[in-house]
């Protein structure tokens, strides 16, 4: 691995779950991510973000906060009840920008947010700020 | 996957979601409703919403943004749901609709100024049992918001009062300005002073001072000193706390947002951020911070020290109270709605499938008829073979299958329209929605099933007051079903209105001359007359029914599916179509036949009967022409062998087996040598292998490996009936 490419982006491909109901924007995150160089799991919702999550340990989890089943709150909680996923890194996505959404999202354990419709470098910099 | 890729997902997404919000409109009018069925509608609103934003559809976004907003207070119960609002939910549904048609066909977003209006006022104007609690809640949160802009105002501002006494008598007003627009005045250069120290809990949930750190330095902050006063001994130290501090600086030209952003996550922080003059003289008044966690209620900007300036993201909250009320969460137990598991496939890749089974189904009848030749047929392998087969070509129909609800879905919005334009009121009934049948069918049965709804509220149903005098409730009914019944789909339209009246249809059939006036037909000849073309025209249609197509055009659709319909009505109390349609377009139920040395296939939805007719049963016209005596009907005989040139077929028609079919142009008589069989054969496409034949809808490969052709009947009879030199009798004969 060149040295042009550690600065660029992560030296060991980091693995991101991403988490939202719309296949349209799963598609579109991991078009991002890839992008980005990371490597991307999905889950549908929340409980099947918790059923992959059994198996898997990725970096970061990025969830959207309105699913069915179990939404983007219960799932942080859920996650953070468990020890190996306690300092998982969590960013929320968000279509509110209002701090009252991600005050809750933090109070669930959540590490950050993104607010939908997001650019790519916005998403690249939250990323950043929480992914090693 | 490009991104246009991705966007034609995300409508397909908006048309799922239309459809989900339909059906639990529905379930809300029936009063048949809990918080999941509002969360529901929330939802897909939000989802097209996000989608919107996105895909950069801005007014779509904008639409859904306040549609959002107001489904948010009914669902945590800001808002009662009142007829009145249910209303104007359900009026902002169709105008949604109506938006993502337009962002997805790239046409003109609806004029939608009106509708906005009627979201925001709904969401400002609570409904009256709700009122008191709600501008109460409103009022506590929006002063909230404000008290806390001018907390941090004060904040920021505090110092300048006492450095303006200095000054000498000034009112301070400028030095508050001069404190306020610090950044933009500032001309001293040198840079920022960044103070920065982690809260015990910064490290909670994820959280790495270190990438900020990391992050500040790509902005050209460099770090000048670390706090280790917070650092307590070995014994004491907790791994998971932060203890360290850093003082940075940065060079001027960094915006101060930018540095504010870099610490946008970081809850627990204490962080001052000054110009380099100003920083000995701010440091000491900094004030403790309040930690995230614990500071729930306060919006999160709090949890950050004044600055020397307004704080931007303060700014950005956003003003919209619906965005601020706090939604109480919903304490009901989620329903664990088992979620079906969906995987999307190319269609493509699907067809190749159910044609792959269809082919495997070809050779396991060719096999089962070889083996049968070596007399073989009975070993159970075989047997095991066609359960396996049939059982894999069942399973391979199903992936194709999907539920009427798509169609089912839009029918609400029409009977709403209709309610609107006839003045009638019409409550419409849905059962079977989620009955499944192949995907063409789906797609292509709605606009004869639209027909049929527009029908049966124009025509069937009676206004208002006919129906009070008929001592029928004012509201008419219309019920719409769909159910699996022998191997085909069965969807029923049915109103209670006034049925057909046959004597007018009767007379109306004579004027236009389909009939003869001294025609002796059943009550269910008669009905079926409003399906024979030229029956309904443009001068006894409303516009609502009319649209430039009538019944026959209805029957016409259906039989292109393969399907058949039919009617039950009676007189005052209502009338009812009935749609039978084969559950996939590429099985096909056939009556094999034998024409001379040729196999052909006929369709089984247009058969009535078969006979060998009895001597007397058919009637001579001239050599080649006859007619058959169906119960006192005269129905034209069709040679196919001399129609199709096929040498070596029987021609006289007594020795014959006579087979009776419906077709759009009324009943016609097929005349074969012999019937083989009656089974399910696989639909292949003759313009896929071939090309295109007038009077074949396809081919089948049989059992012993030869090619039957699949007649198409209505084709057929139509050339007869226009080509005389086929020799079928011109007869316009009804009876």
């Amino acid at each position: 691995m060149t040295t042009a490419f550690a600065s660029k982006g992560p030296a060991v491909t980091s693995t991101i779950m991403t988490v939202d109901d719309s296949p349209s924007m799963r598609m579109l995150l991991r078009a991002a991510l890839t992008d980005l160089g990371y490597q991307v799991l999905e889950a549908e919702d929340g409980v099947h973000a918790l059923e992959r999550l059994d198996g898997v340990q990725p970096d970061l989890l990025i969830t959207d906060i309105n699913m069915p089943r179990l939404d983007g709150f219960g799932l942080i909680e859920r996650v953070r009840e468990q020890d190996r996923h306690r300092n998982l890194p969590i960013l929320v996505l968000t279509t509110e920008s209002s701090d009252e959404k991600k005050q809750r999202a933090r109070k669930a354990g959540a590490t950050g947010w993104i607010v939908k419709p997001f650019h790519p470098e916005k998403l690249a910099a939250a990323i950043r700020r929480v992914l090693h | 996957m490009n991104f246009d890729e991705i966007q034609q997902i995300f409508f397909q997404e908006c048309e799922e979601g239309l459809a989900t919000m339909e059906g639990n409109f529905a379930a809300v009018r029936q009063g048949a409703y809990d918080t999941e069925t509002i969360n529901t509608i929330f939802r897909s609103v939000h989802s097209i919403k996000g989608g919107a934003g996105a895909f950069g559809h801005e007014r779509l976004q904008a639409f859904t943004h306040e549609y959002e907003t107001l489904l948010d207070l009914v669902r945590n119960g800001t808002l009662v749901l009142t007829p009145a609002l249910l209303g104007t939910i359900v009026s902002a549904f169709d105008m949604l609709s109506d938006h993502v048609a337009a962002a997805r066909d790239g046409g003109t977003p609806p004029a939608d100024g009106a509708m906005l209006a009627r979201l925001i006022e709904a969401a400002h104007a609570p409904e009256p049992q709700a009122a008191q609690d709600t501008v109460t809640e409103a009022a506590t949160v929006s002063t909230g918001a404000v008290g806390n802009d001018f907390d941090d105002l004060f904040e920021i501002c505090a110092p300048a009062p006492s450095t303006g006494d200095g000054d000498g008598g000034d009112d301070g007003f400028d030095d508050l300005f001069a404190l306020c627009e610090t950044p933009a005045t500032d001309e001293t250069g040198d840079g920022w002073h960044i103070t920065l120290v982690p809260g015990p809990t910064a490290l909670d949930h994820g959280g790495e001072p270190l990438l900020l750190l990391r992050e500040l330095a790509a902005l050209g902050a460099e770090v000048t000193s670390c706090d280790l006063g917070n650092l307590p001994t070995l014994s004491d130290l907790h791994p998971e706390r932060a203890y360290l501090g850093w003082t940075l600086t940065a060079p001027s030209s960094v915006a101060e947002d930018d540095i504010r952003a870099v610490f946008e996550f970081m809850g627990d922080v204490d962080l001052r951020i000054v110009r380099g003059a100003n920083a000995e003289d701010e440091a000491p008044e900094a004030l403790p911070i309040a930690n995230a966690p614990e500071a729930a209620s306060a919006p999160m900007t709090d949890t950050l020290p004044p600055s020397s300036a307004p704080q931007p993201v303060k700014a950005a909250a956003s003003p919209d109270p619906a965005a601020t009320v706090l939604p109480p969460e919903a304490a009901a137990p989620r329903t664990a709605a088992a979620a079906v598991q969906t995987i999307r496939v190319d269609l493509d890749k699907l067809d190749r499938l159910v044609n792959l089974v269809g082919e495997l189904v070809i050779t396991q009848a060719m096999l089962a008829q070889r083996l049968s030749e070596h007399q073989l047929g009975g070993i159970s392998e075989l047997t095991d073979l066609d359960h396996l087969t049939r059982e894999l070509q069942e399973s391979t129909m199903a992936i194709r299958a999907q539920p009427m609800k798509t169609v089912f879905s839009r029918v609400p919005r029409i009977i709403r329209e209709l309610e609107v334009e006839t003045g009638k009121r019409v409550r419409l009934d849905i059962e079977g929605e989620m009955t499944e049948v192949d995907k063409t069918v789906v797609e292509r049965i709605g606009e004869p099933l639209t027909h049929l709804i527009r029908n049966a509220v124009d025509h069937g149903l009676e206004t208002p007051a006919e129906r009070l005098a008929a001592g029928k409730p004012e509201e008419g009914v219309v019920t719409l079903s769909a159910a699996h019944h022998s191997g085909r789909i069965v969807i029923t339209v049915a109103d209670d209105g006034r049925g057909i009246d046959r004597k007018r249809v009767r007379a109306k059939a004579v004027e236009r001359g389909i009939i003869a006036a001294d025609a002796i037909l059943t009550e269910e000849e008669i009905d079926n007359l409003i399906f024979a073309p030229g029956f309904s025209t443009a001068s006894t249609v409303s516009n609502i029914s009319g649209r430039g197509v009538g019944m026959d055009v209805v029957r016409k659709n259906v039989q292109a599916l393969g399907g058949r319909i039919g009617i039950s009505s009676q007189l005052g109390h209502g009338s009812s179509f009935a749609l039978s349609l084969p559950l996939t377009l590429a099985v096909l139920d056939g009556m094999i036949v034998t024409v001379g040395e040729q196999t052909f296939v006929i369709p089984l939805g247009h058969i009535v009967e078969s006979l060998r007719p009895d001597d007397d049963a058919v009637k001579s016209l001239g050599a080649t022409a006859s007619l058959l005596d169906v119960r006192g009907s005269y129905v034209p005989v069709h040679r196919i062998a001399e129609q199709l040139g096929i040498a070596g077929a029987i021609a006289d028609p007594t020795q014959a087996v006579l087979i009776v079919v419906e077709s759009d142009h009324g009943q016609a008589v097929l005349m074969v040598d012999s019937i083989q069989d009656q089974r399910q054969v696989v639909v292949k496409s003759l313009e896929a292998n071939y090309e295109a034949i007038h009077g074949l809808a396809g081919a089948t490969i049989l059992g012993d490996g030869r090619v039957a052709l699949i007649l198409d009947v209505d084709a057929l009879i139509s050339r007869w009936r226009r080509d005389p030199r086929h020799g079928a009798p011109q007869l316009e004969l009804a009876a």
